[in-house]
């Protein structure tokens, strides 16, 4: 504790500001209005980081994980895992499960490979630019469908919801089987492959700085927005240090991420042969093209996005909220849950649907095995970002956070050779371990 | 009080839950202004009686009216529309939200875009807080937080600022300390005095005794009695509801 508290400097001491009475750290968070649990995770995040590259330094001689290269790649394979954390929040907030989402993943991605690749060339001519559009988005409408069944089930047939999408995990994954008879549909549409990143798949140094950019004037846009909101309604403000403490370090964020992704170059065979197509000569000492953002990341970026402004800002989050907290105290507000429930379950499927685009995107390939497991992954993300299984509680921002964590952990392993039984083993005490310290935290700030 | 029309009647209502006849062809009414208090053993049907009121059963048969008019309720969407608000003891309140998303869940406001307005909603919270209980501070906190005065004081609030017209406490003091069960005393006198007509449902027969204008009586689905306060005694009230039977008026029907 006391090491923490030297962390903040003297010219952001917060005594004297009627925000907020406490000192120390605890005035810190106060007038930051900085959740302790969202720190928590990151410094758990911190920790794996640093301890793997750490053991690969000692051990390995080498450490391998806090370089451009790697953290680019763990910002790609969360991805998919992150976009369905996304929709497991909601699920889970409404006391509900879904087992269902990496077979809906497969079952997707499989049927996107047959429309691309054996139906629409046929139809609209090999290569036409609007096959990814339309595969895309039947991918999702597909996953939203299968999706809103399950929730139908749930709601109105009133089967448990572990049973229904239990039932789910067998039946779509024997589907997305019999779509192709099991065979591996290779390679996708050449502009559908991009969705799954790879140095052509991602916008490069100078889109990464207009993202970056974008990014931190929202930041800045958002914190002045809430500094008049609040003026206008006479709630308390935000000390104004704290509110450049917010700015610069999330812009900090942003921009270091930026900086990060320009300083992994495209491998040395692409930009030869990248040269050669466009007609460059090479320099002697190589030429340094960034990946920057992978396109699957920023579709993570979007959906969370997304998902963040309909669980705060509409009555549709609130709702999911209210129903999570207390289902007798919404249904006698007038809620429709059981509406909300298929709607909740069709925002889950069509996220797998998306999910299911970016994972095969990745590959290049579609198989019936894709996804397998996800669900576990998916699940844990949320619970380790904070979503209770006991309803009520969790947030989109928390599940990425998981996400990330599990990725991490994953790839972690992986860099310093733990071989794969070791990782399962890993991962699942993590699962559990992270769930009970959340029981601990609960009961404290209770 | 009489010669006006009554706010709600209930008439001949019958509602069984798998051959349990939970209400009984019961017939009750309520005047504006007025407390009429239910008083019963566990079990007796009041809670019953008054969810079909606020929408949240359907009776089997029977008939509402609302000033006079015919009503069809059947949801508590439905109740909302005519101006009916409830205050459970424990159920009306989503406990991981805070007190101004509970006083407008269901009836959000919004922003111009379609957002739900919390800065508004929170002003909207703060101000009418500020006359119900004066010493409620806890705005930023979900409600679980809170005490059960409190609580309770968030869910009457909402019934005052949609402008509740008939309101149906039940056991709306079961879970409060003397200070607290004060407080909602106090609120109810208020709200009489606004000309709302009040369903309170207690087994506190004393605390009945100075809320209400009217108690019924019901016993097994059915209305033993209905009285007047100052025509009944304490001891009168406990042996209707212990024994079922109107010591005033032996087998007559409800007074007019
Ligand atoms: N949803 C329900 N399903 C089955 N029985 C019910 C239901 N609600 C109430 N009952 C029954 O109806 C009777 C009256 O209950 P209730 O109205 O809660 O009594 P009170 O509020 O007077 O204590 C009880 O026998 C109770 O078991
Ligand atoms: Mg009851």
């Amino acid at each position: 504790m006391s090491s923490d508290t030297t962390d903040i400097p003297a010219d952001i001491d917060p005594a004297n500001q009627p925000h907020h009475t406490t000192r120390g750290l605890r005035g810190f968070l106060d007038a930051t209005e900085l959740d302790t649990r969202l720190l928590g995770m990151v410094g758990a995040l911190a920790l794996i980081w640093v301890g793997f590259h750490l053991y690969g330094a000692l051990v390995n001689g080498f450490g391998a994980f806090l370089t451009p290269r790697n953290l680019w790649n763990l910002s790609v394979q969360t991805s998919s895992i992150g976009i369905m954390a996304c929709g497991m929040v909601l699920v889970i907030i409404t006391r509900h499960i879904d087992l269902s989402v990496g077979s809906i993943l497969g079952f997707c991605a499989i049927s996107m490979g047959v429309i691309q690749v054996d139906v629409l060339p046929a139809w609209l001519g090999l290569g036409h630019p609007m096959i990814w559009v339309i595969a895309a988005l039947c991918g999702i409408a597909l996953g939203a469908v299968i999706g809103s069944f399950h929730g139908f089930l749930i709601a109105y047939g009133k089967i448990p919801a572990f049973i229904v999408t239990l039932g789910g995990l067998l039946v779509w994954r024997g589907a997305a089987f019999l779509v192709a008879r099991g065979e591996t549909i290779s390679p996708v549409d050449s502009t559908f492959a991009l969705l799954g990143g790879g140095p052509y798949g991602s916008i490069g140094a100078t889109g990464s700085w207009i993202v970056g950019l974008i990014a931190c004037a929202a930041i800045v846009g958002l914190l002045l927005w809430g500094r008049r909101q609040r003026r206008k309604f006479h709630f308390p403000l935000r000390p104004v240090w704290a509110e450049w403490f917010l700015g610069l370090l999330g812009c900090g964020l942003v921009i270091g991420a930026v900086l990060l992704v320009n300083a992994y170059p495209w491998p040395r065979g692409i930009v030869r042969r990248y040269a050669e197509a466009e007609g460059i000569t090479v320099p002697d000492g190589g030429l340094f093209i960034s990946h920057g953002f992978a396109i699957p990341v920023l579709i993570l970026l979007a959906v969370a996005i997304a998902m963040t402004i309909l669980m705060t800002m509409t009555r549709f989050g609130r709702y999911v909220y209210a129903i999570g907290g207390n289902p007798e105290a919404a249904e006698l507000a007038g809620i429709n849950s059981r509406l909300m429930t298929v709607k909740i379950f069709s925002i889950m499927g069509g996220l797998a649907g998306l999910s299911a685009v970016v994972a095969s995107a990745r590959l290049n390939s579609a198989t019936n095995s894709l996804g397998t497991l996800d669900e576990l992954y998916v699940i844990a993300s949320a619970v380790i970002g904070g979503t209770s299984l006991a309803g009520g509680v969790g947030t989109i921002y928390g599940a990425i956070l998981g996400a990330l964590v599990m990725q991490s952990l994953q790839t972690g392993m992986v860099l310093i050779g733990f071989d794969a039984a070791i990782q399962q083993v890993v991962v699942g005490s993590v699962l559990v371990l992270a769930v009970f310290l959340d029981i601990l935290y609960r009961g404290k700030s209770k | 009080m009489t010669d006006q029309t009554p706010l709600v009647e209930m008439k001949d209502i019958c509602i069984s839950f798998g051959g349990i006849h939970a209400v009984d062809h019961v017939s009750i009414n309520l005047y504006p202004g007025e407390v009429v208090g239910l008083l019963g053993h566990n079990g007796a049907g009041k809670s019953t009686l008054i969810k079909i009121l606020s929408g949240a059963y359907q009776m089997d048969s029977g008939e509402i009216r609302i000033n006079g008019e015919k009503a069809t309720i059947e949801s508590p969407r439905d109740a909302r529309r005519y101006n009916i608000e409830t205050i459970y003891q424990t159920l009306a309140l989503a406990d991981n939200l805070d007190a101004a998303a509970n006083l407008f869940l269901g009836r959000e406001l919004t922003t111009p875009l379609g957002f739900v307005d919390d800065a508004q909603q929170e002003a909207e919270t703060r101000k009418i807080m500020a006359r119900l209980n004066p010493n409620f501070k806890k705005h930023k906190e979900p409600v679980s937080a809170l005490s059960g005065g409190q609580r309770q004081s968030v869910a009457i609030a909402r019934a005052v600022y949609f402008k509740a017209r008939i309101l149906i406490m039940d056991e709306p003091t079961a879970a409060l300390g003397v200070h607290e069960t004060q407080m909602v005393a106090d609120l109810i006198q208020e709200l009489k005095k606004q000309g709302l007509g009040i369903f309170l449902i207690s087994h506190d027969t004393r605390e009945m005794m100075d809320l209400c204008d009217r108690v019924s009586v019901m016993k097994n689905g059915k209305v033993v009695g209905t009285e007047r306060v100052e025509d009944v005694t304490e001891d009168d009230i406990l042996s209707m509801i212990i024994l079922g039977k109107n010591p005033l008026r032996e087998g007559a029907e409800e007074p007019a």
